[in-house]
């Protein structure tokens, strides 16, 4: 079953979010994606916490170094993924984590793992393309993970081309010059952008992800875009006081 | 076998550019320019004169007679802590400043440990009037302040990192995300030879002054271009790199690399990234790292801030993997050893960096007819409290 692609035929105005395993406790990702899941979010990102990780904000960094301090390892992720599958069919799982962290699992233990757990896809920020395609890309395919890559205002059109014909997952559309978390509301520039993205006609499903924060930058993603993803500004509320599962639906509901 | 970088950026197994997309334009933009901008007869020009009248270059290397007596052997030191602002670091920022400016680009970030390399970075900013800011530790901040006030003074604005362990890792990190949030405007200007492609091949060739001098002085003072042992300091591995540049091919000279080994290598408070490392990714280079099974990076330990870092260079993790060069640590204690050893026996007061390269004269055994260069890559006058605090006891 590609739960990837059914989303993407069944479904309109994605909302993909992003969590960081073992935040805010070691085991929570389990009751926050099976939660997610009931309030009809659509594909789940869950980050691989990073002690360096270069392409996220504050925010993300700050629950990847608390996951890590409550002792997540990536095997424990897997495990969890494997739990959340017990009651959560059809929801495409992403994880989303940095080439250090396969090379030392293992690629092809990692990958292996993965797709036995029931993980559909990956998100790399900094395994470039050309190592991807000449090292990995075989064994990825072997496994049926897919993969997803990030273009940003900066990348060229023909090097847009060359990776979404690589992404097949989604196509990751950074929304702006950021790190995760950037900025709270959604400029001109990035709506040109955006349209011009969209004119691209792409044959690849394309969310946009970095500050989509709220029901109205998410709402703006979703006329270019399949849909959205939203990281920190869902970290950032599982930081506040009270239960998970109050926290989660209170979410959810202001988005969708 | 090569110890040059090849045309993807490897040296051996170690290099590349391991960046997320939003770096990928910054960093081909300084891939396809460099070499062309830096190879230039106007380029080297500019660069040459400044090191001349404004670094203070050619450093001399200096006959250590005293020293030699000591360790019975012929002990030259390459005076890289008489450069302007006190170390080896001004060659490289004088080289990427100038490449900076040719690029267009209107604002100069920078990562530093110790301080050195950002008061190196600030000092070029106001050389060159433009906007300059530092991404610093926290921890650092604090107990590196002398510099700090130079970067001040100098015009620089100092961000404290305050994520992960708030090092110099970290540093890296914050100066690497301004990039990715200023792709258009702004040059990173990095310190040592690590990072992606090309920054490491970049920073070895402005560094490489130190042994282009090396082989004519050597030729005048001892009638032979090439010495039998340089020994040099890694912390990221740039006064190294500089050092053997233009010996890397040449098998008669050996290459000595003084890891810090901190309280030593074992004590879980240690920076000896060879002995304790493994191959991993750190700041976008496939390189030797200090890290976990899971791969997080962690946090090193030295006595001296330039050399706490988690991470070698890929030229030197090739240098490392294929026998080329000669490994070996140096403790805190052995470091601060050596340093009173060379103020009272020569009069010179070293960088604890440095003071660590110095420490491997007692670990090796000297040939009486050798000549030995020992890279000394910056003066002490930062690290005064720290001597102080051990000229007590
Ligand atoms: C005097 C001195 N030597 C050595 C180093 C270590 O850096 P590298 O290994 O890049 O030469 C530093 C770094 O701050 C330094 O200040």
């Amino acid at each position: 079953m590609n739960r990837i692609k059914e989303t993407f035929q069944n479904k309109k105005d994605i909302l993909n979010i992003y969590l960081t395993a073992g935040y805010p406790q070691l085991n929570d990702a389990v009751e926050i994606v099976q939660e997610l899941a009931k309030q009809g979010v659509d594909m789940v990102e869950v980050g691989m916490p990073f002690s360096d990780p270069l392409a996220d904000g504050p925010v993300i960094q700050k629950s990847s170094e608390i996951a890590i301090a409550n002792g997540i390892t990536v095997q424990q992720i897997f495990e969890q993924v494997q739990e959340i599958r017990k009651t959560v069919k059809d929801l495409p799982i992403f994880l989303m984590g940095y080439y250090n962290q396969l090379i030392q699992y293992g690629i092809a233990d990692f990958l292996a793992t993965a797709e036995k757990v029931g993980v559909d896809g990956l998100i790399i920020p900094d395994l470039p393309l050309a190592t991807y395609q000449n090292e990995h890309k075989k064994l990825f395919e072997a496994h049926h993970i897919k993969m997803s890559f990030l273009i940003t205002p900066q990348t060229n059109e023909q090097r847009i081309s060359e990776i979404a014909q690589e992404s097949s997952g989604f196509l990751y559309v950074v929304s702006s010059y950021a790190i995760t978390g950037g900025k709270s509301s959604i400029e001109e520039s990035q709506l040109a952008y955006f349209k011009k993205i969209e004119a691209l006609q792409l044959d690849v499903p394309k969310l946009i992800g970095f500050g989509i924060s709220d029901s109205e930058t998410f709402n703006t993603a979703c006329k270019y875009a399949e849909g959205a993803i939203i990281g920190s500004a869902f970290i950032k509320a599982l930081t506040n006081e009270g239960d998970l599962k109050t926290k989660i639906d209170k979410f959810v509901q202001k988005i969708k | 076998m090569s110890y040059s970088v090849n045309n993807n950026g490897f040296y051996g197994d170690f290099g590349g550019a391991f960046i997320p997309e939003m770096l990928h334009h910054n960093v081909e933009e300084l891939k396809n320019c460099y070499l062309d901008i830096i190879e230039s007869d106007e380029f080297i020009t500019e660069y040459k004169a400044l090191l001349k009248d404004y670094v203070g270059r050619p450093t001399p290397l200096y006959f250590a007679k005293n020293l030699s007596k000591k360790y019975q052997s012929n002990i030259f030191l390459k005076r890289e802590d008489l450069n302007h602002t006190g170390a080896h670091k001004v060659n490289n920022t004088v080289g990427q400043i100038l490449l900076a400016k040719k690029m267009g680009k209107t604002r100069i970030i920078a990562e530093t440990g110790a301080g050195q390399h950002g008061v190196a970075t600030a000092t070029v900013c106001a050389l060159m009037n433009l906007p300059c800011i530092v991404y610093m530790g926290k921890i650092d901040i604090q107990r590196q302040a002398p510099n700090v006030a130079r970067m001040k003074m100098l015009g620089a604005e100092v961000r404290p990192a305050t994520s992960g362990s708030k090092t110099l890792k970290d540093a890296t990190n914050e100066a690497i995300r301004d990039w990715i949030a200023n792709p258009e405007d702004t040059y990173y200007l990095i310190g040592s030879v690590v990072g992606p492609h090309p920054y490491p091949d970049l920073v070895a060739r402005f560094q490489s002054i130190i042994s282009e001098e090396m082989k004519t002085q050597l030729q005048k003072q001892t009638g032979k271009n090439y010495p039998n042992k340089i020994i040099a300091c890694v912390g990221g591995g740039s006064n190294a790199a500089g050092a053997f540049y233009h010996f890397l091919e040449n098998e008669e000279v050996e290459l000595i690399a003084v890891e810090a080994d901190g309280k030593g290598v074992h004590s879980g408070q240690s920076a000896a990234t060879t002995e304790l490392g493994t191959s991993g990714i750190i700041h976008g280079s496939k390189t030797l790292m200090m890290q976990n099974s899971e791969g997080q990076i962690t946090e090193p330990y030295s006595i001296s801030a330039g050399l706490d870092y988690p991470g070698i260079g890929p030229l030197h993790a090739h240098l490392f993997k294929s026998g080329r060069g000669t490994f070996m640590g140096a403790t805190d204690q052995e470091a601060l050893d050596a340093a009173f050893e060379l103020t009272q026996l020569e009069g010179i007061i070293p960088a604890l960096e440095s003071a660590h390269a110095l420490a491997a004269l007692n670990k090796l055994t000297l040939k009486k007819d050798e000549c030995v260069v020992v890279n000394l890559s910056g003066r002490g006058d930062k690290d005064m409290e720290t001597y102080m605090t051990h000229l007590s006891c």
